[in-house]
């Protein structure tokens, strides 16, 4: 007679990721179904392939993947796990489309404690059990200690566009409004105060959101949204100057319009970062035309991750796609793309 | 941020933006400079200059630390970081300053080079102190300002025996720069300096006073007035300069007087002065070798000098000849007169010291004021 194999279970507590889980045999099978297929559970995942398949609705797919680095792992207002979640979800959204499969692909440095994966594991499917999106393919692999940041995920999402939505980042037109879903920099505030070299006490914390509901909102009441994105690396001010270039347009703003929690106002100033440069991790940009402004604006405020949404400025038609904007202070000034990376200053 | 918002009001900007409107001599041009970057970096970011009339122009000066420091300098310390094996210390925005060879510390650090990027001269302290088996090299560079927290390091180095911990000294001194933008050779080619008073430096002023001005404002016959970073600060600076023109007056005046006195800090004053000795001369970038215009450090600190520690003989390295920062330093030439100014020279790829960071006159105006020029070119 042959007994049945007994496994002892993943030890959470304690254990850590070794090569073995990476391996491809029992390890890394055991891994897969105690941590990942636990947390995540649905029809697709239990059928134990190595691809997901679905059925297709109609219309116009749409794909978009994001790597997600991250460092601290953990941060005040959320972590790497439903950061990796909202990205992607938010990348697809938008164009308009309403997300509906995740993949997620890890890379595991080995020596990673299990109990941190699992915290990770777990956000994950907390925030893609609340977007409604599942994850239904996946990929672990493991790296030497010394390769890796601890873990790096990388998410790809798809979804359908409705019919009759146009969203480009080409579709700016002079006379344009642009809005912003609410305060712009929280997230690369929220993360420089846990950075090591630079611990400060804030209340503030990151904005990490999946989009996808409050764009479904708008797209209800304004069909005709041009132009959707989200603010992430770089910030407001780099997407605004993305779309200008993309539309072959100018932009003028109202610094005062743009919304910016005093926390992280006084954070930028004492850090000597401009928050316009800050990345957002729940926030989007939307252009629409002039006649639907108000309602588009009304619209935004009446969901929760729009609260505090603002008009921020008006497209205009300069061939040089300089981005302006007139300053709280009454002068006048562009919004530079960023060079480099954002640097504090020594002044 | 209630104490940072009286100073950025533009209802008071407004006023006295009018004030000045209402007492400027139309019949002249005013040309001021502002000697800080950190003045440069506020014009810049509040769009002060629109609130100006057309006859009131700033110049820019060269009191932006890593844009006047030479190629040379950083090519010692990617030396140390590269060659030597020694983690270099340094402040975030000299990462990016180009060296030679198109390399700096950013690139230098992606090759494998252990630079971290500091807060304070304490970090780099703490870091040698975790660190021992490790040699660590704190890159000081700046005016005034950052002057004593590196006297400090290296007196809190000696006093606990640190034997891993040097600094690369480049602090510099805004006087004698000031002098030497009426001075130096150069001037007899560009002809006059069109500079008719100064916007005197914030935060220096807190450390040396608003004494070492005087002699200055007396022999050049330049009215100075010291002001404090902020927006309203330099409006008001600007105003008191175009009274003090107006009435055929140099004197040093004091807008900073919140925070700046007479005197300075004295006992940072002593500080430095017990652990750094004058250079004879020193380069820097755009001005070229200015005499007495920087530290070194005294003898009796001779282990922590990283110079000396490492035998690093300097080597200038000129900056492309078609690059104009001299004269724009001097206010002679804007930065548009520049043939390479926006084309060859870029923030991404800065030629000469005024583009290298946001506080420059030629990456001020190409990041935050090039829309101004496009404008003339539509008309």
């Amino acid at each position: 007679m042959i007994k049945k194999n007994y496994i002892r279970s993943l030890d959470v507590k304690n254990g850590c990721i070794d090569m073995g889980h990476g391996a491809g045999g029992r390890a890394s099978a055991q891994l897969i179904e105690e941590l990942f297929l636990a947390a995540f559970d649905n029809e697709w995942l239990r059928q134990g392939n190595d691809q997901a398949s679905f059925a297709a609705p109609l219309g116009r797919m749409v794909m978009a993947t994001d790597a997600h680095v991250v460092s601290p792992l953990f941060f005040p207002g959320g972590d790497i796990g439903c950061l990796s979640v909202h990205g992607t979800i938010n990348d697809v959204a938008m164009s308009g489309a309403q997300p509906l499969y995740l993949s997620a692909s890890f890379i595991i440095e080995e020596g990673f404690p299990l109990s941190e994966l699992k915290r990770i594991v777990d956000s994950m499917a907390q925030a893609s059990r609340a977007a409604g999106v599942p994850i239904i393919t996946g990929d672990t692999k493991v790296v030497e200690r010394g390769k890796g940041d601890g873990v790096f995920i990388t998410t790809t999402g798809v979804g359908v566009i409705p019919p009759g939505i146009v969203i480009d980042g080409a579709g700016a037109r002079p006379g344009d409004a642009i809005f912003v879903s609410g305060t712009v920099g929280d997230h690369g505030v929220a993360i420089m105060s846990k950075r090591e070299s630079l611990t400060f006490e804030t209340e503030i914390r990151s904005d990490t959101a999946a989009l996808h509901g409050l764009v479904a909102h708008m797209l209800a009441a304004v069909p005709a949204i041009h132009v959707l994105r989200d603010p992430t690396r770089g910030g407001l001010a780099t997407t605004l100057n993305e779309i200008a270039k993309q539309s072959g347009v100018g932009m003028e703003l109202d610094e005062a319009a743009i919304p910016i929690a005093s926390q992280v106002d006084a954070a930028c100033e004492f850090l000597g970062l401009d928050p316009l440069y800050v990345a957002n991790e729940g926030k989007l940009m939307a252009i629409c035309a002039p006649e639907s402004a108000e309602l588009l604006l009304s619209t935004m405020r009446s969901h929760p991750l729009g609260i505090n949404a603002a008009r921020i400025g008006t497209v205009t038609d300069d061939p040089h796609g300089f981005v302006q904007m007139r300053t709280r202070f009454g002068g006048r000034r562009m919004v530079d793309w960023l060079s480099g990376e954002q640097l504090p200053r020594i002044c | 941020m209630k104490y940072i918002d009286e100073f950025r009001d533009s209802n008071i900007a407004q006023k006295i933006a009018d004030r000045i409107c209402a007492e400027v001599d139309p019949a002249r041009q005013y040309s001021f400079m502002e000697f800080c970057g950190g003045h440069t970096h506020a014009i810049a970011r509040y769009g002060v200059s629109e609130l100006l009339p057309a006859n009131v122009r700033m110049i820019h000066g060269p009191g932006c630390p890593v844009c006047v420091l030479p190629i040379g300098r950083i090519d010692h310390a990617l030396t140390l970081a590269l060659e030597r094996n020694v983690i270099v210390c340094t402040y975030g925005d000299t990462m990016r300053v180009p060296a030679s060879g198109g390399m700096s510390l950013i690139k230098a650090k992606a090759r494998g080079g252990d630079i971290r990027m500091v807060y304070s001269a304490s970090d780099a302290l703490r870091i040698a102190q975790e660190n021992p088996d490790r040699e660590v090299v704190f890159f000081a560079i700046g005016f005034e300002t950052t002057t004593p927290p590196t006297a400090l390091v290296i007196r809190n180095a000696q006093a606990c025996g640190l034997a891993n911990f040097s600094v690369l000294c480049c602090h510099v001194l805004t006087p004698s720069a000031i002098t030497h933008i009426f001075e130096s050779p150069e001037v007899r080619e560009y002809g006059t300096i069109p500079i008719d008073g100064f916007i005197g430096p914030a935060h220096v002023s807190i450390v040396i006073g608003s004494q070492p001005y005087v002699q200055f404002a007396e022999q050049y016959r330049k009215p100075v007035v010291i002001a404090g970073f902020e927006p309203l600060d330099v409006m008001q600076a600007i105003l008191m300069l175009i009274r003090q023109v107006n009435e055929g007056r140099s004197d040093v005046e004091n807008e900073f007087a919140r925070a700046v006195t007479a005197h300075g800090n004295v006992t940072a004053q002593a500080l430095v002065s017990e652990v750094f000795e004058l250079r004879p001369s020193f380069e820097w970038r755009g001005l070229g070798e200015v005499p007495y215009s920087a530290l070194r450090i005294r003898p009796m600190f001779a282990r922590f000098d990283a110079e000396r520690r490492y035998d690093l003989v300097y080597k200038p390295v000129p900056d492309n000849k078609a690059c104009e920062c001299g004269a724009i330093l001097r206010g002679v030439k804007k930065p548009t007169d520049c043939k390479i100014f926006g084309t060859v020279c870029t923030p991404e790829n800065p030629m000469g010291s005024c583009m290298v960071s946001s506080e420059g006159a030629c990456a001020a105006h190409y990041s935050y004021g090039r829309f101004k020029d496009s404008a003339v070119v539509i008309a």
